[in-house]
């Protein structure tokens, strides 16, 4: 043993610099200034700037200005004269990735981490990159109460496991996403499953006096070092009961964003509306209660019996009202690539183009709880960008370049990324894995 | 006007003032024959060059009685004349299944509202569109709000032969006063689209020989019925009447269109090569992966109908519009795709992603108006702004494929359907 023990550090230590020689050498774009100088810039959180400069370090913003922003010395200047530069997208709702969630076995799941399913080396975030989105919350389906836990993830250069795209440290300790929730007729079916949405309603609510009589027995500060008192069940909805975790939930008809408001007042927790087809009719409620609402655009009225109450004028309804709106892909539902679209055929029906700006960036980005590190260009937050070929809402309008933490991982101007801007033979290829997925999102749940 | 006069000569003299009155109002208001005028700052004829400041007049017949610089135009006093930013021609729709399928997407219970595809069996030509056709469908009005006056609308992809396709104006609450081609092409599809709906065909050569098949039985029914008629002594018995048969030898002898829905570039040679062996005319629809055969499909001299950029087909590329456009093949855009939800169904805004992707505005205005006319044979009655054509006009607020702009008239044969902008 003794003898062979320096043998084994000998080839440790030759493994390890093996590796660190494979890894890429830390990106120069990462170290260095760099200063992005001559757009049209939208920074959200305050008005637009005619030749704008942000200046970058560290992945970091470090300044935001007019043309009279200096370039540091040894900084590189990116010349951005003629385009727009915003914040990075961020969709708050997103099946990229095939994640998946709880399986049939419950229509409840609250321990079922999406994060631990989602392949990193799918297409469908190209799809995401060219349309400028930096921020993804993925999503399990909508079949049942609770699918299981979201996941939030950066879309950073040259992620390897998803453990490389988190918001979080540690997925083990960490609340790294949301917690998808959903009533209506998606998560209705055979036992175990709820055949109504009263019976919905109630299962929802046994779980949560479940969870409260657990932290009531537990304490806040359940000790995770005591495998005797873990539950992962409980944990994750502890984290709901705590506002740690958000509750995205599906929701499409009235009576059933009546049930998450009323859901939300009885257990307290912090929710986001996801889909929301009629919550124009809500307004006056949801803008009460401070709830906010996560759209998702389609371009007609139905498809099923819960969204033929569609109206395009929903942006403008919520916004008057007070409420925060997002919009949000559902991909494979709607495209990656069109998610300014939706704003764009909101501003159409009489929103604001600011309230529709912010509705792609720091609202999705308040959503997830996010908002002090993305969705607005303001120095110390993350260095997310989207460069635009003119104004956001024109059909006409490219996205050029995205960039995550101050490195680019979208630029039109590469062959190679360009064709998942466009498509084409076999850009997107789908796995098998994907394909079920799909198939399961389309014919069982759909929007 | 009897029933006026007998109410007069027994009426005191209020009843004469109201009566007075409702004939004054009468004459004022837009003109009850259905006259109207339209000017416009922008007018795409798509048949000619694109005006400035001009005038277009819809006559009581329905068609467009004048087109010309609005300093010439001479109309008639009392005529309602509504103005926009920019006019086109009426949009038309090259291939969509509403009216046949509704908003609520359900294929069960008493509100079913899916009757594009009937799976009971692969080959039905004998299914006709206009047994099916529901005018008063919520999607007819919301796809006329943003611009359809045309919609070539029936049986849909799914089947080898699924049924029998039409062209209406989405106009009226009964499907006769809709329609104006009741049957117009018969709807074929090729490959996994079809293989996932039945237990055979189950796999796409099986698809394709049973097609073959259904279509040299039509030429045998054809030629017992043509040496039946002949009346010579050898000559046999008429065929028994056959609804399927009738309908495919429709096609043979190019009455009717085949409209195939092939998506892959093998599904598009096999269409080909089925319309060089049996001779009749071909529609390619969909064809995702036609870029992969633009020589071969333009020597054949075949159209497409491409699927609506925006759908979720794989392989589907925004710029295939453009692509065509370029190799010189006859194309329209549709809207006609139903494999997810939600569905494509706004003309405007599927032309806008082609528009943007390569096609250009000019480009993608004729595929969506002259170009799919000509496809559906109707470029006689429709797809441009010239005398004696239906007064079918769309009014924008701005460049009609921004997503900013609106639509803010909608005119069918001199009716005016929508006045409010959206």
């Amino acid at each position: 043993m003794q003898q062979r023990f320096p043998t084994r550090v000998l080839a440790l230590a030759l493994a390890l610099a093996l590796v660190v020689l494979a890894l890429p050498p830390p990106a120069a774009a990462q170290d260095e200034v760099q200063v992005f100088r001559g757009a049209y810039v939208v920074p959200i959180a305050v008005p637009p700037i005619e030749s704008g400069v942000v200046v970058v370090r560290d992945g970091s913003i470090v300044e935001v200005g007019g043309p009279e922003v200096a370039t540091p010395a040894g900084a590189v200047e990116h010349d951005l004269s003629g385009q727009w530069l915003m914040p990075g997208i961020v969709d708050s709702h997103s099946h990229v990735g095939s994640a998946s969630g709880g399986d049939r076995s419950s229509p409840l799941h609250p321990d079922v981490r999406s994060l631990d399913s989602i392949d990193i080396a799918s297409d469908g975030f190209w799809r995401a990159r060219a349309g400028g989105i930096t921020t993804v919350n993925v999503m399990p389906g909508s079949g049942h109460l609770m699918s299981g836990q979201t996941t939030y993830l950066k879309l950073r250069d040259g992620g390897r496991t998803i453990e490389d795209w988190l918001f979080c440290d540690d997925p083990a300790t960490d609340v790294c996403g949301g917690m998808k929730m959903a009533n209506g007729t998606n998560s209705m079916s055979g036992p175990p499953f709820p055949g109504t949405r009263a019976r919905s309603a109630a299962l929802v609510r046994g779980l949560y006096h479940e969870a409260q009589a657990w932290l009531e027995r537990e304490g806040a500060g359940a000790d995770r070092d005591e495998p005797d008192s873990r539950d992962l069940r409980m944990e994750g909805l502890a984290e709901v009961l705590a506002g740690e975790r958000i509750v995205q939930h599906h929701t499409h008809r009235h009576n059933d964003i009546a049930t998450v408001l009323r859901l939300r007042e009885e257990f307290g927790f912090r929710v986001v509306i996801q889909h929301g087809t009629e919550s124009w009719k809500l307004a006056d409620e949801i803008a009460a209660a401070g709830v906010p609402v996560s759209i998702t655009f389609i371009d007609a009225p139905g498809g099923k019996e819960e969204t033929l109450d569609w109206s395009l004028e929903i942006g403008a309804i919520l916004e008057q009202a007070g409420v925060d709106v997002a919009f949000n892909t559902d991909d494979f539902i709607t495209d990656s690539r069109l998610l300014l679209r939706g704003a764009a055929i909101a501003v159409r029906n009489g929103m604001s183009r600011d309230a529709a700006l912010e509705a792609l960036t720091l609202a999705p980005a308040r959503m997830l709880g996010l908002e002090d590190r993305i969705g607005s260009l303001e120095a110390g937050k993350d260095a997310d960008l989207v460069v635009l070929s003119g104004d956001p809402f024109s059909v006409y309008t490219k996205v050029e370049q995205t960039w995550v933490e101050g490195r680019q991982i979208f630029d039109r101007s590469n062959p190679e990324h360009r064709r998942y801007a466009v498509g084409g033979h076999n850009v997107y290829r789908l796995s098998a894995e994907e394909e079920a997925a799909l198939r399961e999102l389309l014919a069982g749940e759909g929007l | 006007m009897s029933r006026r006069r007998t109410r007069q000569a027994r009426a005191p003299l209020p009843a004469l003032v109201v009566a007075l009155a409702v004939a004054l109002v009468g004459s004022l208001a837009p003109a009850a024959s259905g006259q109207v005028a339209v000017r416009a700052e922008t007018l795409h004829t798509v048949s000619g060059p694109v005006m400035e400041d001009a005038v277009v007049i819809a006559g009581a017949d329905g068609a467009i009685d004048w087109v010309g610089p609005a300093a010439d135009a001479d109309i008639p006093a009392g005529v309602e004349v509504l103005e926009a930013a920019v006019v086109t021609p009426g949009l038309v729709d090259a291939h969509s299944v509403v009216g046949l399928a509704g908003a609520l997407n359900s294929n069960v219970g008493p509100v079913r509202d899916q009757d594009q595809l009937d799976r009971s069996a692969p080959i039905q030509p004998e299914l006709r569109a206009i047994d099916a056709y529901d005018a008063a469908e919520t999607l007819v009005e919301w796809v006329r709000s943003y611009g359809v006056t045309t919609l070539h609308t029936g049986h849909g992809p799914g089947a080898l032969i699924s049924g029998q396709t039409m062209i209406v104006k989405p106009r009226g609450s009964n499907t006769d006063e809709a329609v104006i081609v009741p049957a117009r092409m018969l709807a074929a599809t090729l490959g996994n689209a079809v293989t996932s709906n039945f237990d055979s065909p189950g796999t796409s050569s099986k698809g394709v020989a049973m097609l073959r098949g259904a279509l040299i039985g039509a030429q045998a029914y054809q030629e017992q019925a043509r040496r039946a008629a002949s009346g010579g002594p050898d000559d046999p018995q008429p065929p028994a009447p056959d609804l399927a048969k009738e309908a495919l030898v429709r096609v043979l002898d190019g009455e009717l269109s085949l409209l195939v829905t092939a998506n892959t570039a093998t599904e598009i040679a096999a269409a080909l090569r089925l319309q060089r062996e049996f001779g009749f005319d071909l529609v390619l629809d969909g064809a995702a992966e036609s870029y992969l055969l633009l020589d071969e499909i333009r020597e054949a001299g075949v159209p497409v109908v491409v699927h609506p950029p925006m759908s979720r087909v794989r392989n589907a590329s925004f710029e295939t519009a453009g692509m065509l456009a370029e190799a010189g093949i006859p194309f329209a855009i549709q809207t006609g795709f139903e494999d997810y939800v939600p569905k494509t169904r706004v003309l405007l805004w599927e032309a806008a992603i082609a528009a943007a992707n390569g096609l250009g505005r000019e480009g993608a205005l004729e595929a969506v108006t002259l170009g799919a006319a000509r496809i559906l044979g109707i470029d006689d009655r429709v797809g441009s702004i010239e005398v004696g054509k239906d007064a079918d006009l769309v009014l924008y607020d701005g460049d009609p494929f921004e997503y900013t702009s609106h639509v803010c008239g909608v005119v069918i044969e001199s009716e005016v359907f929508s006045r409010e902008c959206r």
